[in-house]
């Protein structure tokens, strides 16, 4: 073990999609239990140093592994799938038209309730194209396949996030 | 044969005496010091037998001051020279301040942090605070005849970076060794927590004299996670007793008050009211100004009326903070609520309405923080043997860079577990360009505009290439208490980047250097002494940090390994004995660095043991 394993190494966690958030929740605490730099207040520099950067390194990881979708990144990554989501911003058009008909939804909903529908309607979404993501990583081990997956799931999201900005504005 | 080891008189390396450490609340209204004595954590009093300190400062000359009770009486009489809730100028420019003229202080508007013009010359808000924690510190040093091994000092938790570093440099002025910045609501979550023994999710609302916060926290077997977070670091009891006076003016139908004794005569008076407010039905609001008189009466329904926009403003941040923990409110366990304003009834009945529970109040709101903080102070020195508190805190706001065309691009969102790091890459833009400079702000907006300014980093040094050849990694670190470092290499050549940072809140360390100088320690002490002092104290806690470490896993090292450790740890100690600081720094920078790999190994034995008997289950 040491700060260039792998999430799943340091956590002792099977390299695969799916996970329990209760295991990787215990685990974190118990790495941090150790490893946290108040456990070295009164030892030093050097320790403090040292500690500081484990406990960077395992709340990194935490991060990462407790969301799904940065957990389904992660392992395409791992596994050579690169997600470069900055460059390939290639979609199927079936996925693009949904997303300009939500576009249009949300650009048209006046009232809390229209919103709330809106964003009902993009978790169904997320979750539906996890279980998608699930299969293509942990049942048919296609990382490439999972790589466009997450790259429209990362499309869904960050729509989620304009729709909760709305809800914020009305809200307020 | 071994030599005997015989430590100096008067000088013991025991590694198990007991160190004095104090958990100190900075408040607005007041602040107070705590420390765990018998195992049992308790504020401690003043001669008179007062818990509470009002954080006041009176200058009367150069080197003459009034610190509590004392500057408090004088409030009325000498406003521009007697600095309450200096809390709130912290790590603030004059900009920041909402209506300064309201004040009755005389500020100078500084780059940075805004400075105070009083009868000692201008001092900067930093100093302020410093007079208070030093009149703490001298308390518990009088109550337990020795000298103070550390502080946790508590921060409300919305406080950003400028605000926490402010509050750093305050207790390095008044001669304290910081252990740890922790958040008021954490703090109070662990003072309740230990005392009720309760595990599940908690919500602490926090209403002091100056700030509000609310925190959303998991217990479980002695550790408090942080969920969320959300505040206000310029709302709190204040606010209620300013709303109250200006509804009393308009009463009156009196424009303004220019007056600076009766700006604070007033603030006074309706401080007085509201508090009265709390248990009375009927309170009469009387003054006597320099040229007319307010007589009016108070109903706690006139009250609750003129101040229900600033309880609400609270409550729209509970709601983001629920929404942030993806929490609902009927999966909260219980409701804590801390701070003085707190006692007022409006609060109560708010939050109890929304969360549809009575919040927890069987602990003293106004002592609550400095009890938590004094137990995390006393297991950070390393006093407590029992099972371990650990503290999970978050940011309380995202921290960015600035981007072309003046937008923020994120970099650590806001309700990340801290201490956490994030890199990011940076290219050049012209041939050859050796300098960077990067501006970092925090914030939740997407304009610069909008967002706290924290830095500007130069970074220098990058070997000159073709425009957008360079790869240049910035990480980010921010540690457990909330503060930013920044570190850049140039990731081809791997040059590590020079940084220069130019703090656009807080205060540079030749700051810190000259407000030393001039301080009330450095006054009757000469600055020699005081270096060798420090330079023995940091000595005694390395000395004491290695045996233990040494008593602990000394297998882990080979005989040659050893060897060297104990070479150098003598080395540290014969320079204790007689050399001068600069020699006992240098011998101890090198047991630092030479205990570094046993540091390492004993940090890989400690996760291994984590995760002792828990084997990959399916690759």
């Amino acid at each position: 073990m040491n700060l260039q394993s792998t999430d799943f190494e340091l956590f002792q966690l099977p390299v695969q999609f799916v996970q329990s958030r209760a295991l990787i929740d215990t685990r974190w605490k118990e790495l941090q239990r150790e490893a946290h730099p108040d456990k070295f207040a009164a030892q030093g520099a050097a320790s403090q140093r040292l500690a500081m950067q484990w406990s960077v390194r395992i709340n990194e990881a935490y991060q990462r592994l407790k969301d799904p979708l940065m957990r389904a990144s992660y392992l395409c990554e791992l596994h050579g799938a690169h997600i470069n989501a900055e460059n390939n911003t290639a979609m199927p058009s079936a996925f693009l038209i949904q997303q300009m008909e939500w576009r249009e939804a949300l650009e048209d909903a006046t009232t809390l309730a229209q919103l709330d529908a809106i964003a009902e309607q993009t978790t169904a979404a997320e979750q539906a194209q996890l279980t998608v993501i699930a299969h293509s990583l942990d049942v048919e081990k296609d990382r490439a396949k999972a790589a466009n997956e997450v790259r429209s799931l990362m499309f869904i999201q960050r729509f989620g996030t304009e729709v909760e900005a709305r809800i914020d504005q009305l809200a307020t | 044969m071994a030599l005997l080891q015989i430590s100096e008189p008067g000088y013991t390396p025991d590694p198990h005496q007991r160190r004095i450490a104090v958990g100190i609340d900075l408040g607005t209204t007041h602040s107070l010091v705590a420390s765990v004595r018998n195992g049992v954590a308790e504020c401690l009093p003043d001669e008179q037998g007062r818990v509470i300190l009002p954080s006041v400062v009176r200058y009367l000359s150069a080197d003459k001051r009034q610190i509590g009770f004392e500057a408090l009486a004088a409030q009325v009489a000498d406003p521009h020279n007697t600095i309450a809730s200096v809390k709130r100028l912290m790590g603030r420019g004059l900009h920041d301040i909402a209506d300064p003229s309201r004040l009755p202080y005389q500020l100078i508007d500084k780059p940075g942090m805004v400075g105070l013009h009083t009868a000692a010359g201008e001092k900067s808000p930093v100093e302020v605070s410093a007079e208070i924690l030093a009149t703490l510190r001298f308390r518990a040093e009088d109550t337990f005849d020795d000298e103070v091994y550390g502080a946790v000092i508590t921060v409300p938790a919305y406080f950003d970076e400028a605000q926490r570093q402010a509050t750093k440099d305050a207790a390095q002025l008044a001669g304290l060794n910081v252990l740890r910045l922790i958040n008021e609501p954490t703090a109070a979550a662990i003072a309740y927590g230990l005392d009720n023994n309760s595990e599940g999710v908690f919500a602490v609302y926090d209403l002091g004299g100056g700030t509000f916060d609310i925190s959303i926290l998991r217990l479980t077997q002695g550790v408090f996670e942080v969920i969320a977070t959300g505040g206000n670091s310029a709302l709190g009891g204040d606010d209620y007793d300013r709303a109250l006076a200006d509804w009393v003016l308009a009463q009156a139908a009196i424009l303004a008050v220019e007056n600076a004794a009766d700006k604070a005569a007033l603030l006074r008076t309706a401080r007085a009211v509201k508090e009265a407010l709390s248990t009375q039905s009927l309170v009469p609001f009387q003054l006597e100004l320099a040229d007319t008189r307010i007589d009016t009466m108070v109903t706690p329904a006139d009250f609750d009326a003129i101040t229900a926009d600033l309880t609400a403003q609270t409550m729209t941040v509970v709601r983001k903070a629920l929404r942030d923990a993806k929490l609902g409110k009927d999966e909260i366990q219980g409701v804590v609520l801390v701070g003085g304003s707190t006692r007022m009834p409006a609060i109560r009945t708010a939050v109890a309405d929304f969360f549809g529970r009575e919040p927890l109040t069987n602990l003293n709101p106004d002592e609550v923080v400095a009890l938590g903080a004094a137990i995390s102070a006393n297991q950070l020195a390393g006093n407590h043997t029992g099972d371990d508190l650990l503290l999970l805190d978050v940011i309380p706001l995202s921290l960015g860079i600035e981007t072309m065309g003046g937008l923020v691009e994120r970099i650590v969102p806001r309700n990340q577990t801290i201490p956490t790091a994030m890199a990011q890459d940076f290219t050049t833009y012209k041939d050859g360009q050796t300098a960077l400079a990067l501006h970092v702000v925090q914030g939740e907006r997407d304009l610069v505009a909008d967002c706290r300014s924290l830095a500007r980093f130069e970074l220098r040094g990058i070997p000159p290439m073709a425009a957008g050849a360079a790869r240049i990694r910035v990480t980010f670190t921010v540690d457990a208490d909330g503060l930013l470092s920044v570190s850049a290499k140039e990731q081809g050549s791997g040059v590590a980047a020079q940084i220069d940072v130019k703090p656009s809140y807080g205060l540079s360390d030749d700051d810190i250097a000259r407000m030393l100088q001039e301080s009330f320690s450095t006054a009757q002490q000469d600055m020699q002494a005081r270096a060798l002092a420090e330079a023995r104290v940091d000595a005694d806690r390395m000395l004491q940090a290695t045996q233990s470490a040494l008593n602990a896993d000394a297998d882990l090292l080979e005989a040659d390994e050893k060897l060297n450790i104990d070479t150098l740890m003598a080395a540290v100690a014969s320079a204790r004995a007689d050399a001068d600081a600069a020699t006992i720094e240098a011998a101890n920078q090198a047991l630092v660095k030479g205990t570094e790999n046993f540091a390492a190994q004993r940090m890989n034995r400690g996760i291994q043991k984590a995760l002792a008997g828990k084997n990959i289950s399916a690759v």
